[in-house]
């Protein structure tokens, strides 16, 4: 075991652990989309989850610092607010905010993390950024609406994990990275039937189970 | 190593070059007249082809016998096609943007009737008594040439010419000794990543050496893609055999035994010529099983990247060859720990690799000599833009900015005033005229807000706006950004929707706060190199040009001129000639109209702004004037038909 300080509290965790599955483990909640509990290789594209660590003159995402003994962590400076508000504005001036039509409202993390930061939902400096991507309604179980998509690439994850070869990943660049099924329609049909991991994973409703309420007309 | 081998490896290249030698005099020796034209993609895109048929055509019909010798880059862009001719009884001269025509007349006057033709000299390549040599011109007397130095004087596709002026005698010196002195020597000699971020190279080699695992691999990042920078290139396409070198010098201290050269596919000469290399290395034993006879074994290949900026990251560069998505990975673990395929990995840029050979020949102290202390050895830079001497140019390090833009590269052309000059390609900064005096090292530059990069270097005139400039490169990063990270994929696009507003003339206030904050958060927030210094033309230009931001956003005015929402173009009636038209045929959009006294005006509802019709103006009236902001432009009335 090792024994960490966080915001002044003493914590144990595991040796190896993450920084931020420790907190997490410990009831410490730091924002995060991409990382998956258990996650080998963290992908660390949220960047949501910085903290900062003594020792370090930048924050750092928690997620790909593993825990040392008597390490110092502080989760709530100013400087790491400000990075966290930032990441989030960004995530929200993409995300068509529209909770009441949304399955996901309630549950959804974009909700959490702007309760959390007490950002509201609203944005502050930046102007809404219109993606010109229409709902892909290609793949016969699944429906994938981009303008909820926050790119956290959970569902490729856990795809990759389920059937080896995952049949949805990123796809494009820059500002126009969509997550794609590449039109696989006949390979779906076997691997995609009865799974519905990413939907279930999907953590802002972007990924949805065909004929579900709530999917927004074309 | 013991005795015995050693001797065994000195034999076995000393046979390699007797044999290059011997090659190489055998082409001087049947007519000793040679002509040497630089056939790299630049010299082809100014006509190059063109140029040897008239010379072989010239050649033929005067049955004069001369070898055509194709060579790589001088890195003289601005005097493409260049042409070397070597004959008896004169020094080898340079003749410049050679044409078929003075191909034709140079084969006649000097080849046949010993006239070598004065008014087409560049200059003499050895001192002599007839003609000034080229070293008279600072382009050359003040370049310092480690890395170039045979590139635009061999042969690229032939090892032997390679050879014979001294190649590969660094890979038979590195072979006879421990792995240890080889890296001590790249240590002793201070080199550091001409990649962009100057970490030592010997330490990163002496991390893969260190690390226990088997199956260690060396790559070569030749996937260049600054707008505007191309030495990689012009190096891989010029002298490949220096780059296979020091990528066999590399593998051999850290204990490799594979190598990728990774060039990017857009490169297709690059990737032909390297291919080729490597063949001809194989062939003679300097690459493959048992090199030089002893047990050190080497196979290298080219791996061709598709064309993605963000894959000469290191970590997307190694996803990339594993056949993945070419997203960045964070770092720690770095490639050194776990790369290509979970090994620990070197990945090294060309012009590093390259440094590598004439440090191992010269022994470490030797580069310590040239540049600075803290960056020792020489600079490549492609300096483009608004300069007289554009092209790549070699320098050793702590040269003055001032130095290699007005002294080397012949300042800015058209009498025009110097504004500012942008290091370091999407990454770096636009420096003003203020920093003119910085000494050309790595830590100079980043701490003058630009960044060494990976050496391209835009030069821009008084006509240029920097908001625009700044808009350009956060065109070109948001487009290469791989989309992973927050930051860089949605953080780049607001400012650059910012900018493109700004440049509209649409700007508010508040807006040059937004950009500086923004960019404070994306550098700190990113995943990758990408993202951390997409902002920096950004605050560059804030910071050394906020004026031009705010007359954009208060005044709606662009100082350069530059921005079309923001111009106007209008004709000066006292000035106009009555009855001249010479404007009206120019126009595109015939926004040009006859005033009730016969002179021209423009409807400024019509006008695209092209500027032609300012060209077309005769010189003497010169009564076309472009003003910003476009309400400066007097309001002329078109008369009624009839």
């Amino acid at each position: 075991m090792v024994t960490l300080i966080v915001d002044n509290k003493e914590i144990e965790t595991q040796e190896g652990s993450t920084l931020l599955q420790a907190c997490l483990d410990n009831g410490i909640y730091i924002p995060n989309l991409c990382y998956l509990s258990g996650i080998e290789d963290p992908p660390g594209s949220c960047r949501l989850c910085f903290v900062e660590i003594e020792g370090y003159d930048q924050p750092r995402t928690s997620c790909r610092v593993r825990v040392q003994q008597g390490m110092v962590v502080r989760t709530n400076t100013e400087h790491v607010r400000r990075l966290q508000k930032t990441a989030f504005e960004l995530l929200l001036s993409t995300h068509h905010v529209d909770c009441r039509n949304c399955p996901a409202n309630k549950k959804c993390e974009l909700q959490r993390i702007a309760k959390f930061l007490h950002f509201g939902l609203k944005l502050k400096r930046l102007e809404p950024l219109e993606r010109d991507i229409e709902v892909e309604h290609e793949h016969p179980f699944l429906e994938y609406i981009p303008t909820r998509c926050v790119l956290c690439g959970k569902c490729v994850f856990v795809c990759r994990k389920r059937n080896g070869q995952p049949m949805l990943s990123f796809a494009k660049r820059g500002f126009d990275t969509v997550i794609s099924f590449f039109g696989e329609k006949d390979k779906a049909v076997d691997v995609c039937k009865e799974c519905y991991a990413c939907a279930e994973i999907c953590p802002v409703g972007a990924l949805l189970v065909k004929d579900s309420p709530n999917i927004p007309n074309p | 190593m013991n005795h015995k081998s050693k001797e065994k490896l000195l034999e076995a290249f000393a046979s390699i070059k007797t044999e290059a030698e011997k090659r190489f005099e055998k082409i001087k020796g049947d007519s000793n007249q040679n002509i040497f034209i630089g056939m790299a993609t630049c010299g082809l895109a100014s006509g190059a082809i063109e140029v040897k048929r008239a010379f072989e055509e010239a050649l033929a019909e005067q049955k004069i016998n001369a070898h055509m010798i194709s060579v790589g880059c001088f890195g003289h862009c601005y005097a493409e096609p260049l042409v070397i001719i070597d004959k008896p009884g004169f020094p080898p001269i340079l003749y410049h943007n050679v044409t078929p025509g003075k191909a034709n007349l140079l084969v006649k006057a000097f080849l046949r009737d010993d006239d070598p033709v004065f008014e087409h000299v560049l200059g003499a390549m050895e001192e002599n008594e007839l003609i000034p040599t080229v070293m008279e011109f600072p382009r050359f007397s003040q370049e310092k040439r480690v890395v170039m130095a045979k590139c635009g004087l061999i042969d690229p596709e032939d090892i032997y010419q390679y050879i014979a002026q001294g190649g590969y005698s660094a890979l038979a010196k590195a072979l006879a000794v421990d792995p240890e002195q080889v890296i001590f020597e790249v240590l002793e000699s201070g080199l550091r990543g001409r990649g962009g971020a100057g970490f030592l190279t010997g330490k990163k080699w002496q991390f893969v050496q260190d690390a226990e695992e088997k199956g260690k691999v060396v790559i070569c990042n030749a996937d260049e893609g600054d707008p505007g920078a191309y030495m990689d290139r012009a190096i891989l396409e010029s002298n490949p055999h220096q780059v296979i070198e020091g990528v066999a010098i590399c593998a051999y201290a850290v204990g490799a035994k594979r190598a990728i050269v990774y060039v990017r596919a857009e490169y297709p000469l690059a990737v032909k010529i390297v291919q080729k290399a490597i063949e001809q290395a194989r062939e003679l034993r300097l690459l493959g099983k048992g090199i030089l006879g002893t047990d050190f074994d080497l196979d290298i290949r080219v791996f061709q990247g598709s064309g993605a900026f963000v894959c000469g990251e290191e970590t997307a560069l190694i996803q990339s060859i594993q056949g993945q998505r070419g997203m960045p990975q964070p770092r720690p673990p770095y490639p050194a720990q776990t790369g290509l395929w979970g090994k620990p990995t070197v990945i090294n840029n060309v012009k590093t690799l390259a440094s590598v050979p004439p440090i191992v020949e010269k022994g470490g102290k030797w580069l310590k000599e040239i540049g600075t202390k803290k960056s020792p050895g020489t600079a490549i830079f492609s300096v483009v833009g608004d300069t007289v001497h554009a092209g790549l140019v070699e320098i050793p390090m702590g040269v003055t900015l001032r130095s290699l833009v007005f002294d080397i590269c012949g300042g800015v052309p058209n009498q025009k005033k110097f504004k500012a000059v942008q290091i370091g390609g999407p990454s770096g900064g636009c420096l003003p005229e203020q920093f003119l005096d910085t000494p050309i090292d790595f830590d100079s530059l980043t701490e003058a807000g630009a960044m060494m990069g990976s050496g391209g270097m835009v030069v821009m005139d008084e006509n240029t706006c920097m908001i625009d400039v700044a808009r350009y490169f956060l065109d070109f990063t948001q487009h290469e950004s791989c989309g992973k990270c927050t930051f860089c994929r949605i953080g780049t696009k607001h400012l650059l929707d910012t900018l493109e507003r700004i440049t509209k003339g649409e700007g508010r206030d508040g807006d040059i706060e937004l950009l500086e904050g923004l960019s404070i958060d994306i550098k700190e927030g990113s995943l990758c190199g990408l993202g951390k210094t997409a902002p920096n033309p950004v605050l560059t230009t804030i910071e050394y040009f906020r004026d031009e931001y705010e007359a954009h956003i208060q005044e709606k005015r662009c100082p350069a001129m530059m921005c079309r929402a923001l111009t106007a173009y209008y004709i000066d009636l006292d000035k106009c000639a009555r009855g001249c038209d010479a404007c009206v045929g120019s126009c595109p959009t015939e926004s040009i109209f006859t005033t009730r006294d016969r002179k021209k005006a423009i409807d400024q509802t019509l006008c695209v702004k092209c500027g032609e019709c300012m060209t077309a103006c005769p010189s003497e009236y010169d009564a076309v004037r472009k003003v910003s902001p476009p309400e400066l432009a007097p309001k002329i009335e078109r008369p009624e038909e009839g």
